[in-house]
């Protein structure tokens, strides 16, 4: 497989789960956004924050995509669907383990235990993200169901 | 039923209050006395650039501090969302506050005074000794995660950032005359009351503050109106608030677009067209006036006297002083071209009575001056009108002028009329003075200012016209309405007559400093919606006359 292809798949899948989680935000079903949230590890600036978000999470996305390649090369299935499993699994792992952790290792989020100060002042998200509302896990889970699924769907169309 | 409230109090209660703004800033401070000591509080929405830093959406800050002894104070926050239609219970979230959620938008509550669940409402006591301070803030986010503001010494620096972004606003105020403190109190009330999204000007941030109490001339003022444009842009300019007023005109040009040419009453900050009105009947109403209504079905209404707003707006904002690029131009030279089709049509003008169509005369007036602003606009260069335009516009400026003089002005009156042909006047007729259409000592236009002060005046004040609308209860004498005579006698150089005036508008502000749209004749008590941007815009716009006919 050309080596391009995972680059402009990645790309393509990234924005489709972009898309989800944009019109989740706009729609009211959640108030997640992980550009945001990626943002403010390196700049407190608000603007700045929100651009260097999305290029992180575009790049992450791209990231990601070599590694789904990789589990359909490894198991030699290369459909959508399997590829909207990973997806599934992929999102519960960020819901349920990366985004609970995410006050431990943030530097501007609050945390229930360490309370608010000068420097940590963002909403942490709790379990499965529901402090950014109650669909956020739905709207997690079918953003990275998406995302997985465009993956597949290409190298199901490549293979 | 009744709405949300946020109270801090002390719980003794035989206090007295007392309040006032910090010098030169929209930073309330309430005094609350009591037999064993007395407390202050300061409230006001932190103003720092969110866009670089990591702030709120939006935030309301109290802070109070003992001052003298030591006082028991209560806290109680309920919140009624969505006009009370929604129910909500608040979300502990440990150090990180209280919580109430729906939707996409967050609200969050957190104070260093405990707080505790009574119903569905948050409460606190906590007793201050002098020199202790707490802080109480509440914080709302939309869309986001949200921001949890800090308190404490971070509190402290919001307080003392915010306090010196206004001085550093009001201090630019070029108004040098008398009764500067009113004017800098009116203007900063207009930046309250101006979105900072769009630059729009909302007439009042209240809905169905009632104009006759217990009666049903409620409405919702939430919105921008086209009719405030010109003369709104006229005080923010005379107080040297240029961007402010670019911006308001930026946002007329560009909401205007959705119904271009023809121009609605009445827009939301948003620039949105539909403002259907619907009535909250589970709501008991400010005194019992009922109903409650939100949204206003005059964006449905005929003014033809807005395009003479819009038009003046930017000769106003622009003359001698810059060009308007190709679509505003093209926009604003759209409107003339409507003028000229429908000044002979009747409409509701600019006090928007319910019922038939009339024949306005201060209608005709300000289609004259959309007219005459345009012209104006193209002998300065701001806009480049081709010949035959320029030719029509002038033609129809001479017609309307001669419809006015000839049917709009009563010769056994002795005065010009509401509507043509008419024998009632109403006070919109002393604009006639303020835009320029008549010299204010022209003997039509002193008939006219004595004829509607015989009909209309009482105690000093004025009502708006003398028809019955039709609607139920009689409303109060209008604010703005005494500031235009004002106006007149101020371009009359009668100086010590508009002094004595002004002054007497000014006892009619309340503790503040604050207008409502309309004022009880007999008590003096403010009534409609509150405050009132026209008519801190008319107190501006006075005051400024006065000082300029004193130069």
């Amino acid at each position: 497989m050309n080596l391009a292809y995972p680059v402009l798949w990645g790309l393509l899948a990234t924005v489709a789960m972009t898309a989800v989680l944009q019109a989740s935000q706009g729609f009211g079903w959640s108030r997640l956004s992980l550009p945001l949230l990626v943002g403010t590890f390196l700049t407190g600036r608000r603007d700045r924050a929100v651009v260097w978000g999305y290029l992180l999470y575009v790049i992450g996305g791209w990231l990601f995509a070599f590694l789904y390649f990789l589990l359909f090369d490894s198991i030699g299935i290369r459909t959508w669907w399997l590829g909207a499993l990973a997806g599934l699994v992929h999102g519960l792992f960020l819901l349920v383990c990366a985004l609970p952790l995410l006050p431990f290792v943030h530097p501007r989020m609050a945390s229930e235990y360490h309370g608010v100060t000068a420097r940590r002042q963002l909403e942490p998200p709790g379990f499965m993200a529901m402090n950014y509302g109650y669909g956020t896990p739905l709207m997690t889970l079918l953003a990275q169901t998406v995302y997985g699924a465009v993956l597949g769907a290409f190298a199901q169309l490549a293979g | 039923m009744r709405g949300g409230s946020f109270s801090l109090r002390p719980r003794d209660p035989f206090f007295t209050a007392s309040r006032r703004y910090v010098e030169r800033t929209a930073v309330l401070e309430t005094d609350f006395t009591t037999d064993s000591g007395s407390v202050r509080l300061l409230d006001l929405m932190p103003i720092d650039d969110g866009a670089r830093a990591l702030r709120p959406m939006r935030e309301v800050l109290r802070a109070v501090e003992g001052m003298v002894g030591t006082v028991e104070i209560e806290v109680r926050f309920d919140l009624q969302p969505d006009y009370a239609r929604r129910r909500l219970r608040p979300r502990q979230r440990g150090r990180l506050g209280w919580t109430y959620a729906w939707g996409n938008e967050v609200l969050v509550v957190r104070s260093d005074i405990a707080l505790r669940l009574e119903g569905d409402a948050l409460v606190g006591t906590v007793t201050l000794d002098a020199g202790e301070r707490r802080y109480l803030s509440l914080a709302y986010t939309k869309g986001d995660p949200a921001v949890l503001p800090p308190l404490g010494a971070h509190a402290e620096e919001r307080i003392v950032d915010t306090i010196h972004w206004w001085r550093e606003w009001a201090g630019r105020c070029r108004y040098s005359g008398p009764y500067r403190e009113q004017v800098v109190r009116s203007v900063v009330t207009l930046k309250l009351l101006t979105y900072a999204l769009s630059g729009a000007i909302v007439a009042a941030p209240t809905t169905s503050l009632p104009e006759a109490i217990g009666k049903g001339r409620n409405w919702d003022y939430r919105y921008c109106w086209l009719r405030d444009a010109g003369l709104t842009t006229q005080a923010l300019l005379a107080l040297g608030y240029r961007d402010e007023a670019l911006s308001f005109l930026g946002w007329m040009l560009h909401a205007t677009r959705l119904s271009w040419p023809e121009l609605q009453v009445m827009y939301d900050v948003f620039g949105r067209t539909r403002l259907d009105e619907s009535e909250l009947v589970h709501l008991a109403g400010y005194g019992s006036s009922r109903p409650v209504r939100i949204g206003n079905d005059a964006y449905r209404q005929r003014q033809l006297d807005i395009y003479g707003e819009v038009v003046s707006a930017a000769h106003a904002a622009l003359a001698g002083n810059g060009r308007l690029d190709t679509e505003s131009a093209r926009m604003l030279a759209g409107l003339g071209d409507v003028v000229c089709r429908q000044w002979r049509e009747s409409d509701a003008s600019i006090w928007e009575v319910r019922g038939p169509l009339r024949h306005y005369t201060f209608s005709k007036v300000m289609c004259w001056a959309a007219l005459d602003g345009l012209l104006k606009l193209h002998r300065d260069g701001a806009l480049v009108l081709p010949p035959a335009k320029v030719e029509a516009f002038g033609r129809e400026r001479a017609a309307i002028a001669q419809t006015i003089e000839r049917r709009g002005f009563n010769a056994a009156l002795g005065s010009y009329a509401s509507v043509l042909d008419g024998d009632k006047v109403d006070a919109s007729l002393l604009l006639m003075a303020c835009i320029g259409y008549k010299e204010a000592d022209d003997p039509r236009m002193r008939a006219t200012y004595d004829r509607i002060h015989q009909r209309l005046g009482r105690n000093g004040l004025l009502y708006r016209y003398e028809r019955f609308d039709g609607i139920d209860g009689v409303e109060g004498a209008f604010g703005i309405c005494g500031f235009w005579a004002i106006d007149n006698l101020a371009k009359r150089g009668e100086l010590d007559a508009a002094e004595r005036r002004f002054r007497q508008m000014l006892a009619h502000a309340n503790d503040l400093g604050l207008y409502a749209e309309e004022i009880d004749v007999a008590s003096g008590a403010a009534l409609g919606n509150f405050p009132q941007a026209f008519t801190h815009v008319g107190l501006i716009n006075a005051a400024v006359a006065i000082e300029r006919a004193r130069a």
